[in-house]
């Protein structure tokens, strides 16, 4: 997947302004940044659904704005939102996209037992999709997203709205699908995803690309991981600030001092004792890794803006 | 030939998805039945000895006709809503991003509605049999009167499909407001002679009068006629004007479904 120069234009404000991506085939590309950075209207131009407005961009070797019927044909999309079709069943919900992938009747019902199969969904193929769970329906809608084993798969957050198990599902399904060679464009608003599941992170902030790296670089041009103390009183944060060292911020308000540490478990160790030899109970004593809004500040320079 | 026999196919299984649909969930199909059987009580039973057929009749034969009228106007709600549903769940995406014909989507549309609309044709009738409304001028007449209704019906579709592109599900279900005075400025309830100068005008130049009057004069009920050069080519005003809408809206609605920008 490759994208030049990408610009698009939504009322003379460019949504894309030079966007620049290279994924090599089999891997998976996290596509980050906070709202209105570009990331959807990106990820829908390479899926054909938008015309670009200048440059240039291949998806699996085809040129998404002259040859969109054979991009199509080895892409699929899922979205934030479910696409799964309530009133069906769910083999139903496979079987249609079986046939609308242009599969024959008999090769959509052969698809589609697989897929629920694999997706661990064969006990529910006879059920209403509207009587399925938040991760069954997930699930399901993925599992229509592999009908024809795409090539190149956009997950546009696919993980928003779940509970931690459901979303380490939906990430065994995506992992397992990269091992079979399809090349995936993740966009995700949380870096922990980011993490678990993509080779190369992109950052975008307004419409180009602020920073990209394997997700260790990124972490370390952050500064990596933080200690946290918390104290009672304010008298105590000078004498905190002494045991985290110079570098320390502090947090008057919240009596919040913290540090970045290198040596995880080990800095934690040596805080905590140093704190009890000089009489300080500590309220509460974390590490903290870098959250998403932190990416965002350090790399784009502003706060990721709040989900409308 | 390839495209053509998918655009077949897929439009089949776009249908096929909505009429499971009508199958399985009876109870919308019921509530779209019933404001019209409702109104035919109504107006029929309640205000129909009050009522006036312009050249006179009975009203419920006067009504009838106008009944199936604003059933299939109130079709392009239908459409709307179902369109805008699409778009904002995001279904319209998966369809554009898949190598299904693209024909096929809005054709599959136009199927199921024209499908539906047709049950509630059929349903409105016997409902009219019932209460007394008859054609007394053959049956093949009849057909053709349907068949008028329904290429009005298709030509909303377009009309449904463009406007449902637009506007979020909230708007297309606020729709209703606008189509219920424009169903009602025309010759469905009362004739045009009798309502005063502009609105008369109004009524008389509808489209869906045209197609009312066509009707009207194809099952041989009462209120046929009037002055205005409208009202004396029904027949061929109530096959013009879907074309005329047909011929507007179809490329609209593609042009639009080709650039849905968010």
């Amino acid at each position: 997947m490759l994208a030049e120069g990408l610009r698009k234009m939504f009322d003379k404000k460019a949504a894309l302004d030079g966007f620049d991506l290279a994924v090599p085939a089999g891997t998976v590309c996290g596509l980050l940044g906070p709202n209105g950075a570009g990331k959807t209207t990106a990820v829908r131009i390479l899926a054909t659904l938008l015309r670009l407005d200048g440059g240039r961009a291949e998806v699996a070797g085809f040129d998404v704005a002259r040859e969109a019927p054979q991009v199509r044909r080895q892409v699929a999309l899922n979205g934030q939102q479910s696409t799964v079709d309530d009133v069906l069943t769910g083999k139903e919900n496979l079987v249609m996209w079986g046939r609308l992938y242009h599969l024959s009747k008999r090769q959509a019902e052969a698809r589609a037992d697989e897929l629920l199969e694999q997706f661990g969904l064969t006990d529910a193929a006879g059920k209403r999709a509207k009587q399925y769970s938040g991760g069954m329906r997930r699930r399901l809608d993925l599992a229509s997203s592999f009908i024809q084993r795409p090539s190149v798969l956009f997950l546009d957050e696919p993980t928003t709205g779940l509970d931690p198990r459901n979303r380490g599902e939906v990430w065994r399904e995506v992992k397992r699908v990269v091992a079979e060679g399809t090349t995936v464009l993740l966009t995700t608003q949380y870096l922990d995803e980011a993490d678990q599941l993509a080779d190369q992170i992109v950052v975008m902030d307004t419409g180009r690309v602020a920073a990209q790296g394997t997700p260790d670089q990124l972490k370390s041009k952050l500064g990596g991981d933080r200690i946290e103390v918390v104290v009672r009183t304010a008298d105590e944060l000078p004498v905190v600030r002494d045991v985290l060292g110079p570098d320390a911020e502090v947090d008057p308000d919240g009596f919040r001092v913290s540090a970045a540490v290198a040596d995880r478990v080990a800095a934690l160790t040596r805080v905590t004792s140093a704190l009890a030899a000089r009489g300080v109970e500590a309220e509460d004593i974390a590490l903290r890794r870098p959250t998403l809004d932190e990416v965002f500040l350090a790399i784009t320079g502003h706060k990721a803006e709040v989900r409308a | 030939m390839n495209a053509i026999k998918y655009a077949a196919v897929d439009s089949w299984i776009v249908a096929k998805r909505d009429l499971i649909h009508w199958l399985r969930e009876p109870v919308r199909v019921f509530a779209n039945l019933a404001y019209p059987i409702i109104s035919v009580l109504i107006f029929g039973l309640v205000f129909g000895s009050a009522m006036n057929v312009f050249g006179g009749g009975d009203y419920i034969e006067f009504l009838l006709p106008g009944m199936f009228g604003q059933t299939i106007a109130f079709g392009v709600g239908t459409t709307m809503m179902m369109v805008s549903m699409d778009a904002d769940r995001g279904v319209t995406d998966r369809f554009r991003a898949s190598p299904m014909s693209q024909t096929g989507v809005v054709a599959g549309r136009s199927i199921a509605d024209l499908v539906n609309s047709s049950l509630e044709l059929l349903v409105l009738a016997l409902c009219g049999l019932v209460m007394g409304w008859a054609f007394h001028d053959g049956l093949l007449n009849a057909l053709v009167a349907f068949a008028l209704f329904l290429w009005l019906r298709f030509a909303l579709v377009w009309i449904g499909i463009y406007l449902g592109l637009l506007v979020k599900p909230e708007a297309a279900q606020a729709s209703w407001m606008f189509l219920f005075p424009l169903t009602m400025f025309a010759n469905t309830f009362v004739s045009p002679e009798l309502m005063p100068g502009w609105l008369r005008v109004v009524s008389e130049w509808n489209p869906l009068s045209s197609t009312v009057a066509a009707a009207r004069e194809l099952f041989g009920n009462p209120g046929v006629g009037g002055d205005s050069w409208a009202a004396q080519h029904s027949l061929l005003l109530a096959v013009l004007w879907p074309a005329v809408f047909v011929a507007i809206f179809w490329p609209l609605s593609v042009l639009k479904y080709r650039d849905l920008s968010r």
